[in-house]
């Protein structure tokens, strides 16, 4: 088995695991700044994304960086798990409620991903999501990287978030950002099975997007919530967010 | 693999896939706490190279050439950090489980990190205290690691209430803050736990190791066990036994233990061929190591019928439903086993209930449903067992009742008791949870099969899988009243779900019917009670044994009851309450002592109070503004007897050793002890030293439940030490008399006669001069607790915010006042816990969220803080007058929240808990403001 930071293959039995591979033996960079966006290794642990995004060493154009913070005090994890866990455990282990997915899917991350037969495939961070907690790897590939585009970082953004209890688990993630050309872009994440990603050529107006938020697919019912109140939540989450944007 | 842990190089070899937190554990170091396996609790945690994280999350193969700090790693010199001191002093503790991680996470802060202290420390689980001590004591530490003021006088307990204790000049007497003995060792980890102490030095074979013992679940909710097949796990290697039905005694017992094994019924077997919940025990297997253990139970092959199974408990005892303990009989404490009926109560008080309903002015009423809760103690359950160089049975347990395991165990495999010993380390926290015997008796089956030590720990997921919960109830009320607010009649119908075992289940539902409806004089009563078997995870024992449930329905009646007559709810109770000398519902309850007006004032007073402070609340969000306060009522002690004997004896040096059979697990009861002996004595407490909780020491100890802690173990410590006093003065010529005579002044050197100094060496023999005490628990009196709250609920989210809550508390004489408000603001974040959070989700028999990050134990974000008020009162049974305050803070909470919302939302929920989900739902009804 590939293991990253190991949190959660630690934190649930594997009596079938034979062996594991480490990846953070590997010395991928955690953070690279390019012209393109921002380049997030696999392994990058996710306190070092929470130190860089809340730190001075992000571009001051990046606007949407901070959004790492919010998204990581997102997780149910505090920050003695912050240290352990990687970004790509994060994405890959794939559930719904996988905050660094909803950061990516927020700012139209794509993964970079090594197949097993030796190539390499660069896709949207919302499309490598199938299910809680599936994605379209096959048995061998590894994720390389998640790649931000600097366009996104660059947007101004918002991300609201609701659990059950005050800083559990996430039940509803929503995400807005309006970019340069006034495009604006909103992601549902972890009140649906896989992230929703909903796009207007302009900021819209508070029924048009309630409309949206509550058309989108895949609410659903788990203990972190029932699927009416994930909908709800969502519509009332998105309007703050664009409320926000429209200030 | 060398790495460095608190200073000291060490060399270990990880093995494949083993956790940090494992290795340091078999290292010795067991400090680092083991709470969930999954990063959830953070009892585990430790800093490497410097840097906080969770040990079982952490492949220990990452740790070579790298450095762990644990908890006794963190001070300088060997000694504290200064979270840990604040911690130690700042009695920011209960069980102290959780708090080596804690303190660890704490001493990586700094003082721009203390305004967002609930998300810096929400990694990090306490299930005792309500973190408000923990609040403050890592506020102070960290302030003063960095060098700056931390509290004005450090550590000093804030005691609240105004008691003034007789006793009080003895230092560390009764009425001071004494803070508990073992504080300094618990913030370091080196208090041991049930898994932490080694073996004594008289366990046969303890140099072949300990055996580990994992149990094999049942996939099914009910089925018949037809074959079961143990040659293929007997050959993995390591594997020594396997355990199944056939070898397990024939004789059924109950889980559930009290003073009587025939208050609860005998319906369960150590291992069993039918299985009567997803969960339950097929088999056991004891090998050489874990791995091995775990490797056994995949190799088991069992061969089911499956047979149909019934989780609603309506459903269970309607005729025709599946049958899951068909051949007991009410013999055997079940009342009707072709109905799944446990027991059925019923109950009529002053003529027809229908006819006196009618007849009121007003009547209101509906039915509530509670939740599964689960302890979610920080220490799973378990046991390690051996035998003695004699041959004798010893199990050190985390139970709260080892006399009555010691005696459960002597029956079910036919020992003479005083073949069987049963004692207990520190516990991590019982609430109840640990008044039932879940895994001592499979040790014992264990040892006494192999005969070498065996262990069995708990894991967090076998907590859900095999434990027990709270009982889930159905409360219906309906309740009469005049135009004026007199109550003329009330009705109860409770149906109460066992799970698949009889275990606590009659007692809850007595308890429940009993000390709720007896609060109120009404006239007229009926009830109609039930508790029903289920092919679910059987119910217990959980503080406030049945009441809260129904507490919920009738104090959430007495609620709508104030509503319907535009009544202020405090002069509702005002106006129906009991009060001291009425008749009493149980013919061996005494008014002791009566503090419910008092505290119905000072809750009030409070509550108006905080109607000046300013709201604070976010911007986002259709906020509405409720408050709801309820009332709750316990007898001071369980019914039919509890008993403690203890003894007191002066040693030839002048220091005092107590010994008693009752358990510490945070309840504190361990410092009152000492506290009561040092009052009784006249001596400073640190001359006092307590032995206790292990059945060699004394005679006979019901255990630490109903919460017995002060008004039964802390009277017998108090008779014993009056006792002693006696024979001190027999010893000097002063006659036996406890008081009568002149003075005998007991000072470290010796008695002081009339100015004159016997020593002790001249007065006390070698082996001490003893003298006995005991407490029987014949007579008990009545505690009481209103909470009141103000919310603010989110119409648009179901989001519920506690504005302001508070407690006011009948606990007579207050004997340790630090430690009695830990036990209120503990008991109302258990509270607060059940009333908004927590629920063991269960479909088709199994349980969805068998783990922390699911099941929804309250944060540091989550528990308000609590203003604990005390009413000025003292009982004439207590010991200095005092009452128990333990159990009782829980019961009052989630009604005063149901009708805070409700009167926020002008729409009443019926469902507890009052989770973010169904106050949403509820709140749909209610207009938009904008």
């Amino acid at each position: 088995m590939l293991l990253a930071g190991g949190t959660w293959l630690m934190s649930d039995p594997q009596p079938g695991a034979t062996g594991f591979v480490d990846l953070t033996t590997l010395g991928w960079p955690d953070l690279e700044v390019t012209p393109e966006g921002l380049r997030i290794g696999a392994t990058c642990t996710i306190a070092r994304l929470v130190a860089w995004a809340g730190g001075p060493e992000v571009p001051p154009e990046w606007s949407a960086a901070e959004l790492a913070v919010d998204a990581v005090h997102s997780l149910l994890a505090g920050p003695g798990v912050w240290a352990t866990a990687t970004v790509g455990g994060n994405v890959c282990r794939a559930y719904a409620a996988g905050a660094l997915i909803s950061f990516a899917v927020a700012l139209d991350g794509v993964a970079h991903v090594w197949t097993a037969d030796g190539g390499e495939v660069r896709l949207p961070v919302a499309q490598l999501i199938t299910g809680d907690g599936t994605t379209c790897l096959r048995r061998g590939d590894v994720l390389r990287a998640v790649e931000l585009p600097a366009a996104a970082l660059r947007s101004r953004a918002r991300l609201h978030r609701i659990a059950l209890a005050e800083l559990g688990r996430a039940a509803a993630v929503v995400t807005g950002r309006v970019d340069d050309d006034g495009t604006a872009v909103f992601g549902i994440t972890a009140a649906t099975t896989v992230p929703a990603v909903l796009r207007f050529p302009v900021l819209p107006g508070p029924e048009d997007l309630a409309e949206a938020v509550a058309g989108a697919a895949g609410y659903y019912t788990d203990p972190l919530g029932p699927e009416d109140w994930r909908r709800g939540v969502s519509v009332v989450l998105a309007e703050r967010a664009r409320a926000e944007l429209a200030a | 693999m060398r790495f460095t842990v608190d200073g000291v190089p060490t060399d270990a070899e990880p093995r494949p896939g083993q956790c940090l937190r494992t290795l340091l554990r078999e290292q010795g170091r067991t400090q680092v706490k083991r709470g969930c396996d999954s990063g959830d609790c953070g009892a585990c945690t430790v800093l490497l190279d410097g840097e906080a994280v969770r040990s079982c999350l952490v492949p220990a193969v990452r740790v070579e050439a790298r450095t762990v700090t644990t908890a006794a790693g963190l001070g300088p010199d060997g000694g504290l950090h200064p979270v840990q001191e604040e911690l130690a002093t700042g009695f920011g503790f209960q069980c102290g489980f959780c708090t080596p991680g804690m303190a660890v996470t704490a001493s990586t802060l700094a003082p721009d990190d203390l305004p967002d202290l609930d998300r810096r420390m929400k990694g990090n689980l306490c299930r005792c205290t309500g973190y408000r001590p923990v609040r403050e004591a890592v506020r102070a530490g960290v302030l003063r690691a960095a060098g700056c003021p931390g509290r004005a006088a450090p550590g000093a307990p804030s005691a609240p209430g105004s008691a003034a204790a007789p006793g009080s000049a003895v230092v560390g007497g009764v009425g001071t803050s004494q803070v508990p003995g073992p504080a300094c060792r618990l913030v370091r980890g080196e208090e041991p736990f049930t898994s932490d102490a080694p073996l004594p030095s008289d366990a046969a074979r303890a140099a072949e190791g300990t055996l580990v013992l994992r149990v094999l679940g049942s996939p099914h909710p009910h089925a018949r066990i037809t074959g079961l097949d143990t040659s293929a796990a007997l050959e993995v290697p390591g594997v020594i036994a396997v355990l199944t039905h056939h070898d397990a005694p024939a004789r059924r017992f109950s889980t559930g233990r009290h003073e009587h094994r025939t208050d609860d019924p005998d319906d369960t077997r150590v291992l069993d061929d039918v299985v009567r919940h997803v969960g339950q025990r097929v088999a056991a297997v004891v090998a050489e190591t874990a791995a091995a253990a775990e490797a056994g139970c995949r190799a088991l092959r069992v061969e089911y019928e499956v047979l149909p199974a019934v989780f609603d408990p309506e459903r269970a005892r309607q005729p025709g439903a599946p049958l899951l303990h068909p051949d007991r009989t009410p013999a055997d404490r079940v009342d009707d086993a072709s109905r799944n009926v446990v027991l059925s109560l019923r109950q009529r008080h002053g003529g027809d209930v229908e006819a006196a309903l009618a007849a009121s002015d007003v009547v209101v009423g509906g039915t509530w449903q509670t939740a599964r809760v689960i302890h979610a103690q920080m220490e799973t359950h378990g046991a390690v067992g051996w035998l003695d160089d004699g041959g004798r049975l010893v199990v050190r347990a985390s139970t709260q009742v080892p006399f009555l395991v010691r005696d459960e165990l002597a029956h079910l495999f036919d020992l003479p008791r005083d073949r069987v010993r049963v004692l207990t380390a520190r516990v991590g926290g019982g609430f109840g949870g640990k008044q039932e015997m879940l895994a001592e008796d499979l040790v014992a089956l264990a040892v006494l099969a192999t005969g070498r030590p065996v262990a069995y720990e708990f894991s967090r997921t076998e907590e859900f899988e095999r434990s027990a919960v709270r009982h889930p109830m159905r409360v219906s009320v309906r309740l009469g009243a005049t135009r004026e607010g007199r109550l003329t009649a009330a009705r109860l119908e409770v149906l109460s779900d066992a799970g698949a075992y009889g275990n606590h289940s009659r007692g809850t539902l007595f308890h429940a019917c009993a000390d709720s409806l007896s609060l109120y004089r009404v006239p007229v009563t009926s009830v109609d009670a039930q508790a029903v078997y289920t092919n679910t995870l059987p119910s217990g024992a959980f503080r406030g044994y049945g009441l809260g449930q129904v507490v919920l329905g009738l104090e959430s009646a007495m609620d709508q009851l104030a509503l319907a007559l535009d009544l202020d709810p405090f002069e509702l109770r005002r106006i129906n309450a009991v009060r001291e000398g009425d008749p009493l519902h149980e013919d061996d309850l005494v008014w002791g002592s009566y503090g419910l007006d008092q505290c119905l004032d000072l809750a009030q007073a409070a509550l108006h109070r905080g109607r000046e402070a300013p709201l604070d609340l976010p911007a986002a969000g259709d906020w509405r503004i409720g408050e709801g306060m309820a009332v709750a009522m316990l007898a001071t002690m369980a019914p039919f007897g509890h008993a403690a004997h203890t003894t007191a004896a002066l040693r030839p040096d002048g220091t005092v050793l107590l010994r008693a059979g009752t358990v510490e697990f945070g309840n504190g009861t361990t410092t009152v002890l000492r506290q009561i002996a040092a009052s009784a004595l006249e001596v400073p407490v640190a001359r006092v030293e307590l032995q206790h909780a292990d059945t060699d020491l004394v005679v006979h100890d019901t255990g630490a439940f109903a919460s017995a802690g002060i008004t039964v173990a802390g009277k017998a410590v108090h008779a014993a030490c009056l006792a002693l006093r006696g024979r001190v003065r027999a010893a000097v010529g002063l006659g036996d008399s406890a008081d009568g005579g002149g003075a005998v002044e007991l000072a470290p050197e010796g008695a002081v006669v009339g100015g004159r100094v016997v020593p002790w060496s001249a007065l006390v023999p070698a082996e001490g001069l003893e003298a006995t005490g005991a407490e029987l628990g014949e007579v008990r009196s009545l505690a009481f607790n209103v909470h009141a709250v103000r919310v603010a609920v989110d119409v648009e989210t179901g989001v519920v915010r506690v504005l302001q809550s508070v407690q006011a508390a009948d606990a007579g004489t207050v004997l340790n006042p630090a430690q009695c408000r830990g036990q209120v603001e503990g008991g109302a974040a258990q509270g607060y816990g059940s009333a908004l959070y927590e629920e063991v989700l269960v479909e088709d028999g199994r349980v969805l969220n068998p783990a922390f990050r699911t099941y929804r134990v309250p944060q540091f974000a989550d528990v308000p803080e609590t203003e604990v008020l005390f009413a000025s009162t003292s009982d004439v049974l207590g010991p200095f007058g005092a009452k128990s305050m333990s159990e009782s803070p829980y019961n009052p909470v989630a009604p005063a929240v149901g009708n805070a919302v409700a009167r926020a939302l002008g729409v009443r929920g019926f469902e507890q808990p009052f989770s973010r989900d169904r106050v949403w739902r509820l709140a749909r009804t209610v207009p938009p403001r904008r």
